[in-house]
């Protein structure tokens, strides 16, 4: 098989349980070379998961995992592949030079150590032990032995939390120069700007399943409606906002927010209901809204 | 493509070398505290001999030794396993394409160097210091037989690193490996040792290991096939142990 046509990953129906925590939910995706993928949602959305259940750090309960189409546990596979974990340590009294090295030993064709020291801005700390190390240094680290091994393709998880300014504009310019290079990323964040600054996708993903899948642009297409925020006055009747497409309704202190592609139907149709709103503002949702209201459901259904 | 075993292997031992002498706790500790010990057990009878002729200050000497190499082995596995795991090195090795036996070979081999270390370098205090003469023939069966014969400990070890954490472990091979060398007469010769003590040394793994030793100056032992299916027998109940908290680690951890 060919790297040209062979998938970076693929997950076929996966799902995944912890005791009686269903994380993962059925997911199937396919990546393929060359893409930069974001993997987006909130906290305990299954993101880590899907990352584990790729690279064979965990086993699925049911459904297919390929890396590379060989089982992630394949040396052959882990090979190709550059990672970046949440909550890994690193050996303290090994100096930050030592370490690339040793890492690079693990694979097939490095990179020297001065070039993954240089990408990931950590050349003044070459010769520090690691445990020495902040905790924005030691997530630049964890990038530098991601990337020295020369992978195909690097999956970071949540790779730019603890980065300080710094730090993360290295991070997005060794990005930006790996994408460049045709190298495959896969990472998952809470940062809706850096998805849409550095991915070519966004895989949306909420309670264990894929809620949206497409480029950031057709992503802010789809959902970037408007924020619609009123006042009222008197109650709102029950069924006020039966039948509406409208989304991450909040009602509280008489304040009414929702998200809308369509504010002039809404609008209307509250009209028509009774509703008076006062202090009326229309405004264009940002990224974080849109896909907030894609991983809440939508109200009335 | 993968990069070549041999490679990793040599960077491996490389790096563990380093983690091992970096941390004066376990260096210092491995090729000091026999030497210590001996000074103030073995010195003061280096030139005496037993009634069968046999050189009480090499006994003591080889029998520090057996020490000593048990002591690199539990400590250097037990505290080094479980402080990896406090500090979630393994998950960082997991999504390496590093086999884990590799990772356990250069450990075992740096486990291995430390101990020859120590035992020459007791060997050279106790001939220069105490005086103490065996044909150099002697004295590399001593140091064969000791590394071939330390595997009990390095599951010991095993067992101690995957059972405790990174807090515990130190307390729990204190509390395991010093009684253990005592009751099995590596500080005195079992027969000084209390009555009930000499009733349990012989089901003990370093009294066995011990033998090998003493076997090797001169001193009447136990046939050495003996010694050494005791000594097998251990290995695989001790390595059996670290399997399961091994595999319970996995599940909980990596299921």
């Amino acid at each position: 098989m060919s790297p040209d046509t062979t998938s970076v990953v693929e997950l076929n129906d996966l799902t995944k349980r912890y005791g009686d925590v269903q994380a993962l939910r059925g997911i199937t995706l396919r990546i393929a070379a060359g893409e930069i993928v974001a993997m987006l949602g909130p906290n305990g959305a299954g993101k880590t998961t899907s990352l584990s259940l790729m690279l064979g750090l965990r086993r699925p309960s049911s459904g297919d995992v390929r890396l590379f189409g060989l089982p992630p546990t394949d040396r052959r596979a882990r090979s190709r592949a550059g990672v970046m974990l949440q909550e890994s340590g690193a050996p303290g009294v090994l100096t930050v030079r030592e370490l690339i090295a040793l890492f690079a030993s693990y694979y097939p064709a490095p990179l020297p150590v001065e070039q993954a020291l240089a990408m990931a801005g950590l050349e003044d700390k070459a010769a520090a032990r690691v445990a020495t190390l902040s905790g924005g240094q030691r997530q630049r680290l964890y990038f530098a032995l991601a990337v020295g091994g020369n992978p195909e393709a690097l999956f970071l998880d949540e790779p730019t939390v603890g980065m300080d300014i710094e730090a993360r504009r290295a991070f997005v310019a060794g990005i930006q120069a790996l994408a460049g290079a045709g190298k495959s990323v896969i990472f998952t964040t809470h940062y809706l700007r850096e998805a849409e600054e550095l991915a070519t996708r966004i895989v949306v993903i909420d309670r264990g399943v894929v809620i949206a899948d497409a480029t950031p642009r057709a992503l802010m297409a789809r959902v970037a409606g408007k924020r619609v925020s009123f006042t009222v006055a008197e109650p709102l009747p029950a069924d006020a906002f039966a039948g509406l497409v409208i989304s991450a309704l909040d009602v509280s202190d008489g304040r009414v927010r929702f998200l809308t592609s369509e504010p002039e139907t809404a609008l209307r149709r509250l009209f028509a209901r009774g509703v008076e709103p006062r202090d009326l503002e229309v405004a264009g949702a940002d990224l974080e809204e849109a896909v907030l209201s894609l991983t809440r459901r939508p109200e009335g259904a | 493509m993968t990069a070549p075993l041999l490679g990793m292997l040599g960077a491996q031992t490389l790096a563990e070398l380093r983690a091992r002498w970096r941390v004066a706790a376990f260096s210092v500790t491995s090729l000091v505290l026999p030497v210590v010990f001996f000074t103030f057990f073995g010195l003061p009878y280096a030139s005496q001999t037993f009634p069968d002729g046999v050189s009480v200050g090499a006994y003591l000497l080889v029998s520090f030794a057996a020490y000593g190499v048990g002591n690199v082995m539990v400590y250097g596995f037990g505290i080094g396993v479980a402080n990896e795991r406090g500090m979630k090195v393994d998950l960082l090795m997991r999504a390496t394409p590093l086999p884990p036996a590799v990772a356990v070979l250069a450990k075992v081999l740096v486990a291995l160097a430390f101990a020859l270390v120590s035992i020459v370098v007791l060997i050279v205090f106790g001939v220069v210091v105490g005086g103490i003469r065996q044909d150099l023939t002697v004295w590399l069966q001593v140091i064969a037989r000791l590394l071939a014969g330390s595997m009990p400990f390095v599951g010991l070890g095993f067992a101690i690193g995957y059972t405790a954490g990174p807090h515990a472990a130190p307390a729990l091979a204190n509390l395991i490996y010093l009684p253990l060398s005592f009751a099995s007469g590596l500080f005195l010769p079992v027969s000084q040792l209390p009555g009930f003590v000499q009733k349990i040394a012989p089901y003990l793994p370093s009294y066995h290991y011990g033998q090998l030793a003493w076997s090797a100056v001169g001193a009447r032992a136990e046939p050495l096939a003996v010694s050494l299916a005791w000594l097998a027998g251990y290995t695989v109940v001790f390595l059996a142990i670290a399997m399961r908290a091994y595999r319970r680690e996995e599940t909980r951890k990596f299921a």
